[in-house]
């Protein structure tokens, strides 16, 4: 069973009657702009299921005013869903007393903020081992865990440092040794790295992947840069006015977008970066006497090699065996958005 | 013609009818006649709390000798104000000419002083729990509000009667009225000051599981301390105020002075006391400006 399962949640902001409206509306198919007309209320959420499994990246990609932001926090409910299922772990957050709700969210799940959202007045030190001092762990031990993380997120010396003293990136790194201090099993992103320079975004996305690779958390990861999120994602579900476009991996979106929403995003996107030979290699042919490449390899790390090669390219597997074959014209197709037929 | 217009209407309409009358005037007294019959005892005990602690630091700010205040103010000013030379040399100079004015000036600054220091710290001690709860319940401060409008824009000579009746004459009335006088402002800059704490910053205390209590005292009552610290710094110019004024109902101090002055129309008298009233304001406020700068520059700033 997946770790997170959120099962046809609605979440209308409004009160009272207007509220149940709303719902009433939203069930019916009535799109977010008429429900706000109809009843005043913002339709946020409509019926998002998805689940999330132990140890992948899922990113939710999604514009401004998409629901997003509004989603991630239905999972450690800093908002409460107006119908629908949370399930975590098979307990249904929902349920929990005030008391489990406070556990939860001390032992399983902790947040990184798109404006980094550090507490101005503590020190660096003090700031990651926050979620600590809250669990009341003691001082020394509390020290001795915060300094292994701002070491681990490259910020040995600045530890003494009040958050306005550090750059953009230098802050979020401290969010994320915040959040990651506590050994939560979750982690929620929501947005972390759009405030930052393309530059420093690009460093911290390879340093989360990076870190990743060693923790393996569950990450939900919300972001409204669709490159971010075929990157970083295991899955990416698209979100469009509280509703999901499509769910699916990275190439299956760049590939088979399922409506000309996501189609038209798709354009946009640094596809090289993204697709693997195998997500555009033909089947195998034994004829192919081309250099071999792994099916792994992003396109744009392929194109070179093909440029060398008269022959088509010889995919194979982790094991050394062909599993297909790639010609430059389907590579070339692979990079244009309508040559992703596979 | 205005004759005329006045006959058109009928007579209970154009004179104030003198039945239409609210009886504010008895039910107040009555009010405050009961309290006293019924409650005494219990202002008595108040009162008795508030006077020996009044007298106690009355006597000792009185008994110190004055180089010692003088040097502790400019301590006080140096060490929480950044250690500024230019802030701690106005401070000590404002400080100084309190008894270059007139050295009797010094001995009832010190007693306005002791009636100002322990209404603040009444109004402190109450005001900001309850600037603190009002700022987590809407109800409740739709309740409070109000009244601190009211006790802010009622004319301060109305308080000095109720305090006479409940307290007696003397400095207890004076506290009381101060603190009725001058609580409002650390009550709403408290309030205010938790409001203004980011949003996202109280989520992410919410999001790590930081209880209610956890969240007030580490995250937003230190965030909110440069507002609240302003609300004490304008609670204590407020006091220092109405102190002055309480001198009419015999608290004995600067007020007193001025009074003096006035009835003998010697306005030579009653200047001198106004300007160590003002020096003493000065040194006030910047010592507790200071003091409250101290929480803004942990912003890392500084």
């Amino acid at each position: 069973m997946a770790l997170i399962e959120i099962r046809n949640v609605y979440k209308i902001f409004g009160e009272g009657r207007e509220q149940e409206a709303a719902l009433d509306l939203a069930r019916e198919g009535v799109e977010k702009n008429d429900v706000l007309v109809e009843t005043g209320c913002t339709l946020g959420l409509k019926d998002v299921s998805l689940s999330v499994e132990r140890g992948e990246i899922f990113v939710v990609m999604g514009l401004s005013g998409s629901g997003k932001s509004t989603l991630i926090r239905h999972i450690n409910r800093l908002i409460d869903p107006t119908t629908g299922q949370v399930l975590v772990d098979g307990r249904d957050v929902l349920e929990f007393s005030p008391e489990e709700l406070l556990a939860f969210r001390r032992g399983a799940v902790s947040m990184v903020f798109q404006r980094f959202a550090l507490f101005p007045h503590m020190t660096v030190l003090e700031n990651v081992g926050y979620g600590l001092e809250v669990q009341g762990v003691d001082p020394e031990e509390r020290r001795r865990r915060a300094m292994a993380w701002i070491e681990d997120v490259e910020l040995t010396g600045y530890e003494n440092a009040y958050p306005a003293q550090l750059s953009g990136g230098m802050q979020q790194r401290v969010g994320l040794a915040r959040a990651l201090c506590t050994d939560p099993e979750i982690l929620l992103m929501d947005e972390p790295f759009s405030a930052l320079d393309p530059l420093i975004r690009k460093q911290m996305q390879e340093h989360l992947i990076a870190l990743q690779r060693d923790l393996k958390k569950t990450i939900v990861f919300i972001t409204h840069d669709l490159d971010e999120a075929l990157h970083l994602g295991d899955h990416v579900a698209i979100l469009k006015d509280g509703v999901i476009d499509q769910i699916g991996k990275p190439n299956e979106i760049l590939l088979r977008p399922a409506t000309d929403y996501v189609r038209e995003f798709v354009r946009e996107v640094k596809r090289g970066r993204i697709l693997k030979t195998g997500d555009v290699m033909w089947p195998p042919d034994e004829a192919a006497a081309g250099p071999t490449i792994s099916r792994d390899a992003v396109l744009q790390d392929a194109l070179p090699v093909s440029m060398e090669s008269e022959s088509p390219l010889r995919v194979v597997d982790e094991t050394g065996v062909m599993v297909g074959v790639l010609s430059r014209s389907a590579l070339l197709r692979g990079l244009t958005d309508r040559g992703g037929e596979m | 013609m205005m004759k005329f217009f006045r006959g058109l209407f009928p007579a209970w309409a154009v004179e104030w009818p003198k039945g239409l009358n609210l009886p504010l005037n008895k039910w107040t007294n009555d009010f405050v006649e009961w309290l006293v019959s019924e409650y005494g005892i219990i202002f008595e005990t108040a009162s008795d709390g508030i006077l020996v602690v009044l007298v106690g630091l009355e006597r000792f700010l009185r008994d110190l000798p004055w180089l010692v205040v003088f040097v502790s103010v400019a301590a006080l000013t140096y060490f929480a104000g950044g250690r500024k030379w230019s802030l701690t040399a106005l401070v000590a100079a404002c400080t100084f000419f309190i008894g270059l004015v007139d050295p009797r000036l010094w001995d009832l600054s010190m007693m306005t002083l002791s009636v100002m220091l322990v209404s603040t710290a009444i109004c402190i001690g109450l005001g900001v729990p309850v600037g603190i709860a009002i700022s987590r319940n809407d109800r409740m401060r739709d309740m409070v509000l109000p009244a601190l409008d009211l006790m802010q824009t009622m004319p301060s000579f109305v308080y000095l009667i109720p305090a006479i009746m409940l307290f007696g004459l003397g400095a207890v009335p004076a506290v009381f009225a101060t603190v009725i006088y001058a609580i409002p402002p650390v009550i709403r800059l408290t309030d205010l000051g938790i409001r203004l704490v980011d949003e996202d910053i109280v989520e992410a205390s919410d999001a790590m599981g930081a209880s209610r209590r956890q969240k007030l005292l580490r995250v937003q009552i230190p965030m909110a301390l440069p507002n609240i610290m302003q609300g004490v710094n304008q609670t204590t110019m407020m006091a220092l105020a109405m102190v002055v004024i309480a001198s009419m109902i015999g608290t004995r101090g600067l007020g007193t002075e001025v009074l003096i002055g006035l009835q003998q129309l010697n306005v030579g008298r009653a200047l001198e006391a106004g300007v160590a009233i003002v020096l003493l304001a000065i040194v006030m406020d910047r010592v507790t400006q200071a003091y409250g700068g101290r929480f803004i520059r942990t912003d890392g700033r500084g």
